[in-house]
């Protein structure tokens, strides 16, 4: 048997649990009761496309260090689900370690020899202090929490502070609660071995939040003064309206109790991105939230507003694709789907936020570039940022600014004499002006429409009163480059040839990628795209590299088609590492990958160099 | 087809409205259907009813989806936005504009392809919604601008241009409307204006969802002997319930009608509809009744026009939604932005 691991703040725990049974909870005290350590956690669930009784996991990642992406391999298993046994038994590292129900006796070949087992009569325990079936089933959770707080070395306290405000308002559950956390750390004291992972404090969590990145994109548009929200449930998008909702009702009520904001569940995605299309032209901030299937079905609505030039947002909550695909899976896969949505000559701009902080900075930031620009604006987030708690800075606003409403023409303008023409490039910068339905008696009322229309929106099929508008729609586009968050750089600490290029939840993976690769003297100078269109900052990374890696989470490519196809940058530039089989990419995957093809590279330039 | 607007003519004599508007003040710009479309009737018609309403003609807001029909908005109240949306999906936009901008009237201009086939999901759920809003189906049968196919409202039976027949049971919308909470309900013919433009006005007063089938037959592609939708069909079996009389609040009342049958219900702003009965056993305020009565004439191959329903106390999509006076397009920062205090607090609970 290899030496059972030994480590302090650097583990992997991982709950194999049942859905519906009642673990979130509290595997979700676990995560904060290390953080209130002051160690950082990542934390995920993975769980299935259904209610009750399919496996689901709760993978807990331990990093004084605070790499927060996922690690790979488990170092202790809580095994609670006999369905997903075998393979959970299967995924530990070497030397890991094994929590399960010893009330029933395992034959010997259900386990490993490689690793330690821990058995703990969990039932059993519980069975003798409670009667009812589901408090039965849930204290059991909470009894295998007390059973590992004790081996890990997570203080008591913590986890009695966090259950008394969990049940707040609820007072009755606290006492049971505590006794079902008891009976498992007692008995652990009493029966089992101490192992060689180890909690101890440490001050690195800081004024870091835990906070899943659709609550944050929510609560971004309260910010963003979104007033409109009509939506179709989809997973993973749906907790984004209910975070918008939630936090409505807290903060856009009158002194009478009548709401500042409208939420409307609509009969589809179609109904939705229409109802904000209508909000968003009568001068609302409105979005809509979906995932790639709502996206297929918004593609006309899109094209009409890209033409017709109304504002709307869409929050993309990606997941794994095609088709129904892995709808509880995370991927970066609706890239080319949102760039080109519908048909004829059409394009839009993403933001891309990499953490539940950027999701409430670019959920606010969406409805003032939409507004101003009188397009869509995808956010692009997907399953891993958006239904995950990660930790990350906490949200800040600055009390002096103001809403960007765009270029809005008033009653006052109208009565001095401005002059009018909906798709009029007045200012240079190829943004049109607009007016509010109901604006003046008499002036600035035009008639919006996705037929082709001249510059004063009258209908027109005049082939040049056409591409004078499509002409000036690019140019908008060359406008935006400067509005939309630019990118991030990170140089290496020594010049290289060799770039690597990434985006949204791939973030934590790749600055521990970056990381590991510096420790083995290997450079790569880093950009973290942050927009859709891409500032020449993008392309000049490119030409500064001879090399340059584009990491993303799905099988084709197309952050590296979307570079080829707008910066004309030679494909055999980019060399792609793809991560899409539904969870979230790994810094070790990236190292090997990069790494190996960093050798055969060197191994395909070697003869040249030998001639 | 032109494109040119009309010159701006106001002849002394023309009749001014309570806030000083002539017709001419509600016109658009030329329309480019074919001559003698019903569509361009109910135009017409729409621009007699704003006038008569006194309606600022920059308060309504003009709504349509993709058709012959649907182009109509352009050609009535030049002054008032109008939004052109995708094929099928007006519902949606206009209820999104209605959420925004609730100080406004709301007109919606639709096809029964538009309706009727791809729209009939948005159709549908707007009219549970209860959005408060004036919807218009210019019914005739066929696709018009795709150049005469059969539309889902076509009689089984009817026969197409070239002779081909329909073998699909029709979608009656107005049955639609009834069953799935419309709170004023009407049909209509376009040949029909002293019947269509009060029907209109009542719609546009009433505070929920109206909704008004207008039979308007498509010279072009369904006006032929075989078609349940040409003009001498319709005429032949045009069968009104009622005849009304719409009184706003600020119009004096005129005594045109010969006294005996008349009813009378006050709706939310104060108008009045005042109705004749034709047929005696229908009464208008019966959502059910109204819903048996006209099943049973659709099989005796009739077709009900007049005011086949209305609840003047209906709620509508704000009440449901508990929205502030203000509409939520004019609220402001201070209104929209909570205080930085207030995200410090969200941050404090997310530790
Ligand atoms: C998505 C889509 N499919 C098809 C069409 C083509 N199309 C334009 S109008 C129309 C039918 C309109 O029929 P109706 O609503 O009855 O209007 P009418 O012309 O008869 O007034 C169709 C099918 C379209 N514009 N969009
Ligand atoms: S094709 Fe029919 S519906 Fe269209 S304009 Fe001509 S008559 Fe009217
Ligand atoms: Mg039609």
């Amino acid at each position: 048997m290899p030496k059972p691991i030994a480590a302090t703040n650097d583990f992997v725990v991982k709950f194999a649990n049942v859905n519906g049974s009642g673990s979130a909870s509290a595997n979700g005290l676990f995560a904060k009761a290390i953080l209130r350590m002051g160690v950082p956690v990542g934390a995920r669930n993975i769980f299935p496309s259904n209610i009750q009784g399919l496996p689901t996991w709760y993978e807990v990642r331990v990093s004084e260090a605070g790499w927060l992406g996922r690690r790979g391999g488990v170092d202790l298993m809580v095994a609670m689900n006999p369905q997903t046994w075998d393979a959970d038994v299967k995924g530990i590292e070497p030397g890991g370690y094994i929590l399960y129900d010893s009330s029933k006796p395992l034959p010997a070949s259900k386990f490993r020899d490689d690793i330690t087992l821990i058995g703990a009569p969990l039932t059993e325990l519980i069975a003798a202090e409670f009667i009812n079936p589901r408090e039965r089933q849930l204290f059991k959770n909470i009894c295998y929490i007390g059973v590992i707080a004790h081996l890990l070395g997570i203080e008591p306290d913590l986890v009695k502070q966090l259950l008394t405000d969990e049940f707040k308002g609820k007072d009755k559950l606290i006492q049971p609660n505590f006794k079902a956390f008891e009976l498992g750390r007692a008995y652990t004291e009493n029966n089992i071995a101490p192992i060689g992972l180890k909690l101890r404090r440490a001050d690195k969590v800081g004024d870091r939040i835990f906070v899943e990145g659709n609550e944050a994109a929510g609560l971004g548009a309260v910010y963003g003064g979104a007033t409109f929200c009509a939506w179709y449930p989809i997973t993973p998008s749906t907790s984004l309206a209910e975070g918008f909702e939630k936090h409505c009702r807290a903060l856009r009520k009158d002194g009478e109790g009548k709401s500042r904001y409208a939420i409307v569940q609509a009969e589809d995605e179609i109904a939705s991105i229409g109802m904000v299309m209508g909000a968003g032209w009568a001068g609302s901030r409105a979005f809509t939230c979906t995932s790639g299937p709502g996206i297929s079905l918004m593609n006309e609505f899109v094209g009409f507003s890209y033409y017709a030039e109304v504002p709307a947002v869409i929050f993309d909550v990606q997941r794994g694709g095609p088709s129904t695909g892995m709808p509880t899976r995370t991927q970066q896969s609706d890239l080319l789907l949102a760039a080109y949505a519908s048909h004829g000559d059409t394009k839009h701009p993403m933001l891309f936020p990499a953490n539940p902080t950027e999701c409430f900075e670019f959920g606010a930031q969406a409805f003032d570039l939409a507004d101003f620009f009188q397009t869509t604006v995808f956010v692009m987030l997907d399953l891993d940022i958006g239904m995950q708690e990660w930790l990350t800075a906490p949200f800040k606003w600055d009390e002096k600014r103001r809403l960007n409403r765009g270029k809005v023409l008033s009653y006052e303008h109208l009565e001095q004499g401005v002059p009018f023409g909906r798709y009029r490039d007045v200012d240079g910068d190829a943004v049109p002006y607009r007016t509010y339905p109901g604006t003046h008696p008499s002036k600035g009322a035009y008639f919006t429409r996705g037929s082709s229309h001249d510059k004063d929106a009258r209908y027109s099929e005049r082939g040049e009163d056409y591409t004078e508008g499509m002409e000036r729609l690019l140019r908008k586009w060359q406008t935006m480059k400067s509005h939309v968050p630019a990118p991030i750089r990170k140089n290496a600490n020594k010049r290289t040839p060799d770039g690597v290029i990434y985006f949204g939840s791939t973030e934590p993976a790749m600055d521990e990628a970056l990381a590991a690769f510096e420790a083995r003297g290997v450079h790569l100078d880093a950009l973290r795209v942050r927009a859709f269109p891409f500032q020449d900052e993008v392309f000049e990374f490119i030409r500064s590299h001879e090399q340059v890696f584009v990491v993303e989470q799905n099988r084709d490519a197309q952050l590296k088609s979307l570079l080829v196809n707008e910066g004309g940058v030679h494909p055999a530039r980019l060399v792609s590492v793809l991560h899409y089989d539904g969870t979230p990419i790994t810094a070790r995957f990236i190292v090997r990958d990069i790494a190996d093809k960093l050798k055969a590279g060197q191994a395909a330039a070697a003869p040249e160099k030998v001639k | 087809m032109t494109y040119l607007a009309k010159p701006p003519l106001h002849h002394p004599s023309l009749e001014k409205n309570a806030l000083g508007f002539t017709r001419r003040d509600y016109e658009g710009r030329i329309s480019t259907l074919c001559a003698g479309c019903g569509h361009d009737s109910i135009s017409a018609a729409i621009i007699q009813a704003c006038f008569e309403i006194d309606l600022a003609p920059h308060r309504l807001a003009k709504f349509s989806g993709i058709g012959c029909s649907s182009k109509t908005p352009d050609y009535f109240v030049s002054p008032a936005h109008g939004f052109n949306a995708v094929h099928g999906r007006m519902p949606s936009v206009l209820t999104g504009a209605n959420i925004a901008a609730k100080d406004l009237i709301y007109l919606g201009v639709s096809g029964d392809g538009d309706s009727a086939s791809i729209g009939l999901g948005q159709f549908a759920h707007a009219m549970r919604r209860g959005v408060n809003m004036t919807y218009i189906v210019e019914n005739n049968g066929v696709y018009g601008l795709t150049k005469g196919q059969f539309s889902a409202t076509s009689d089984k039976g009817s026969k197409a241009k070239k002779g081909a027949e329909n073998k699909d049971s029709a979608i009656d919308l107005v049955m639609l409307a009834l069953q799935l909470g419309a709170s004023y309900v009407g049909r209509s013919f376009s040949g029909d204006k002293a019947q269509l433009v009060p029907l209109i006005k009542g719609a546009l007063s009433h505070k929920g969802t109206a909704f008004i089938d207008v039979i308007s037959p498509c010279v072009a592609f369904n006006n032929h002997v075989g078609s349940t939708k040409s003009f001498d069909y319709v005429r032949a079996h045009n069968e009104a319930v009622n005849r009304m009389d719409v009184i706003t609040p600020r119009a004096p009342i005129r005594a045109d009608y010969e006294p005996g049958e008349l009813k009378e219900v006050r709706q939310h702003d104060g108008s009045i509809l005042r109705f004749r009965k034709l047929e005696d056993d229908y009464d208008p305020s019966r959502r059910n009744a109204a819903l048996a009565y006209l099943g049973r004439k659709a099989m005796a191959g009739e077709i009900v026009t007049g005011l086949l329903y209305v609840d003047p106390d209906a709620h509508d999509l704000h009440d449901a939604l508990n929205t502030v006076e203000t509409p939520l397009n004019k609220l402001t920062d201070a209104d929209l932005v909570p205080p930085v205090s207030a995200l410090e607090k969200i941050n404090a609970g997310l530790r």
